[in-house]
């Protein structure tokens, strides 16, 4: 049952961002005057109601709602990359094993014992990794369009694979990298103890909320609402509350990116690149920036993922990833933010939802998944919640584009023919 | 003054030459007609100038500037605009959003900017609808503005193609082909609003295959015939070239036909 209300909130969150569709696809100031309130008040909304989501989940339903958050995460920064800029990236799970590996390897677990620092420390050094990766493999490779961009980042996912796999005094290779340390604030200098000291107060406000929207007494989660905490540690809540926090500020940095001159510059791109580049936009500048956000968006998410998890191996960053990520993307809505997010939802929770199908039909859970992908793309090609602009693109993509010759008959013509009768 | 020089240019293709040796001036405030048969070359120099190819040897400079080694969108700062043969708007785009990414040329917010979002940024981004609305105007098409722009008329394309590329604020603008499929009042407003351009102080080299056009707005054409550079000078004696009669309608009709009929 409870699997259910939780899909039920997520629904009806959806609904609300599906009620203004809007988000992140305003591109000229002059769009959308007169509903200036519908952004704010749907994005604060949704927002209030995922955090206190937790308060209804079993730990399991924890557990999922932050793989949730880590695919969400992905997703959005992906569709900065396919969705805005219009580059096929199929190997974009490798900035997601950069952020891993970066968290696995200066965490201290790894074979490298050269540092020992914890997530908070890790994450800005990760997001500057992950970006130096995006653009080094942007800066030779954006020169290429279409298909051969798409070969190239396939492979660099790849060769990431692989060198995680091989360098063993680095990685450990295929034993992978255990004991990443948890998300746990270090209490080695004053700011970081003044942040726990801080957190406490919080931790303990959380818990009265908590209480406060419990179910009844009776009810078994009740006496264990130390297990709701948000201190970092084995509760999955606090990485689910991290993640959200993460998303919230991604999704508002990129929407005020696609809100101006770069929103432009990319969808100019997007559309004609020879013609964007004529018209003065430095097209290769601005694939490198859609490469480098979504780059350092997923070594974020990677980070988390690893002091989630505690664990990496090289086989948890297979091509099938970025396949996934790309498939929520395009399932969710190419160019639009609420998209993204309800995408990175799905993939994660549709094989989930799948698992409750009678045993026999078990094995076809992933062939089930396809379908309906297959059947998505088929009856829905913009997506879930698609942006405006990309749904009338792939309208217009079987049609010519130009208007028809001779509909532009100015006014003169037949005004003219029937001064000439009277 | 010249404004655009380019001398001894060269444009080679494998065993294509493309461009053979043309030399072409424009000087400031000229309306300067570039023409030719199909597959003459014309395109090409275009591209060019405006950084697409590099060419095999020659120089190209604009106010004294050498224009090689340049990419189309450094050779667009520098003050070079242009429009396309087929037209090349932002399909999806509206109108407006189409100018203002012409406008944004000029503009210096990029991505900490748009993020951050400083009081220059947000006065750019106003002044940028604010100028991309003029600027329709100024072609004729303000009331077009929040259309997407493959749904407007092909005359209002080609408008909204020039709008965007004022908007680059240009000082020499390259047209190539404005009135192909065209009918005669939506040229004869284009040859108006060509001459409103230039009176704004910028300097116009068109590409342009219906004589009608060239003749009543150019006051020099140059003539290019497989590459080579074969007449120049003003419409009507370059018109009676018998080497231009020849490229157009072939030998051996320079002593009955007019160049005007080509």
């Amino acid at each position: 049952m409870k699997i259910v209300s939780a899909i039920v909130v997520l629904i009806a969150a959806g609904l609300l961002m599906l009620a203004q569709r809007r988000w992140g696809e305003r591109v000229t100031a002059s769009f959308d005057r007169q509903r200036r309130w519908a952004f704010p008040v749907s994005f604060t909304a949704f927002f209030l109601a995922a955090a206190l989501l937790p308060v209804w989940l079993n730990v399991a339903q924890e557990e999922l709602a932050v793989s949730v958050g880590v695919f969400a995460l992905l997703s959005l920064g992906l569709n900065v990359v396919v969705g805005y800029a219009g580059l096929l990236d199929l190997g974009y799970v490798a900035f997601w094993a950069i952020g891993a590996y970066t968290m696995a390897i200066l965490g201290g677990t790894g074979p490298l014992h050269f540092a020992h620092l914890s997530m908070w420390e890790i994450m800005p050094i990760a997001l500057v990794v992950a970006l130096l990766a995006g653009v080094l493999l942007g800066g030779p490779t954006l020169r290429l369009r279409g298909d051969y961009l798409a070969i190239v980042t396939l492979g660099f996912g790849e060769i990431i694979r692989i060198l995680a796999e091989n360098l063993e005094s680095v990685t450990r290779g295929a034993k992978g990298i255990t004991n990443i340390p948890s998300g746990e604030l270090p209490n080695s200098n004053p700011v970081m103890r003044a942040v726990i000291h801080a957190g406490i107060h919080i931790e303990n406000f959380w818990i009265r909320v908590y209480n406060w929207f419990a179910p009844g007494p009776d009810h078994p989660t009740r006496t264990a609402s130390r297990a709701k905490s948000i201190v970092f540690g084995v509760n999955p809540i606090p990485y689910y509350l991290l993640l959200l926090a993460v998303i919230v500020i991604m999704s508002l940095v990129i929407r005020r990116l696609n809100d101006s001159r770069v929103g432009r510059a990319w969808a100019a791109i997007r559309e004609d690149e020879f013609a964007a580049e004529a018209m003065g936009v430095p097209t290769l500048k601005y694939k490198l920036w859609a490469f480098a956000i979504g780059a350092s968006t997923s070594g974020f998410s990677g980070v988390i993922y690893a002091s989630r998890v505690r664990f990496v191996d090289p086989e948890s960053f297979v091509f099938i990833i970025s396949i996934t990520i790309l498939a929520a993307v395009v399932l969710g809505g190419a160019g639009s933010i609420a998209g993204a997010l309800a995408g990175g939802a799905a993939v994660t929770l549709i094989p989930e939802v799948l698992r409750s199908l009678p045993q026999r039909f078990q094995d076809a859970r992933y062939g089930i998944f396809g379908a309906t992908l297959i059947l998505m793309v088929i009856f829905r090609p913009q997506g879930l919640i698609p942006s405006r602009r990309r749904a009338a693109e792939l309208k217009g993509g079987a049609e010519e584009t130009k208007g028809p010759i001779g509909a532009g008959l100015p006014a003169e013509v037949t005004t003219g023919g029937a001064d000439g009768a009277a | 003054m010249a404004l655009l020089e380019v001398s001894k240019l060269r444009m080679q293709f494998g065993g294509l030459l493309a461009l053979d040796d043309v030399d072409l001036t424009i000087d400031e405030r000229q309306i300067k007609g570039l023409i030719g048969p199909n597959g003459a070359g014309k395109t090409t120099f275009f591209n060019c100038v405006t950084g697409v190819y590099q060419p095999t040897s020659g120089s190209v400079t604009l106010d004294g500037k050498s224009l090689l080694r340049r990419k189309p969108h450094q050779v667009t700062k520098l003050g070079i605009a242009r429009t396309f043969q087929n037209i090349r708007l932002f399909a999806n785009m509206t109108a407006l959003e189409n100018v203002m990414v012409g406008l944004d040329a000029r503009n210096r917010t990029s991505v900490p900017g748009a993020i951050a979002r400083p009081p220059r940024a947000r006065r750019e981004e106003r002044e940028a609808v604010v100028n991309g609305h003029d600027l329709l105007k100024r072609v004729g098409i303000g009331h077009l503005a929040d259309n997407v722009s493959k749904n407007l008329s092909y005359g209002d394309q080609r408008r909204v193609e020039i709008a965007r590329a004022l908007g680059t604020r240009p000082k020499l603008l390259l047209l190539d082909e404005p009135a192909a499929g065209m009918n005669p009042s939506e040229k004869a407003s284009l040859m108006v609003l060509i001459r409103s351009i230039r009176e704004e102080g910028i300097t116009i080299l068109l590409i342009e295959h219906d004589m009608k056009v060239v003749m009543g707005i150019c006051e020099d054409v140059v003539v290019l015939d497989f590459g080579r550079r074969i007449a120049g000078g003003p419409p009507e004696v370059v018109q009676r070239d018998p080497q231009v009669i020849e490229a157009y309608l072939g030998a051996g009709a320079a002593g009955t036909a007019d160049a005007a009929g080509a």
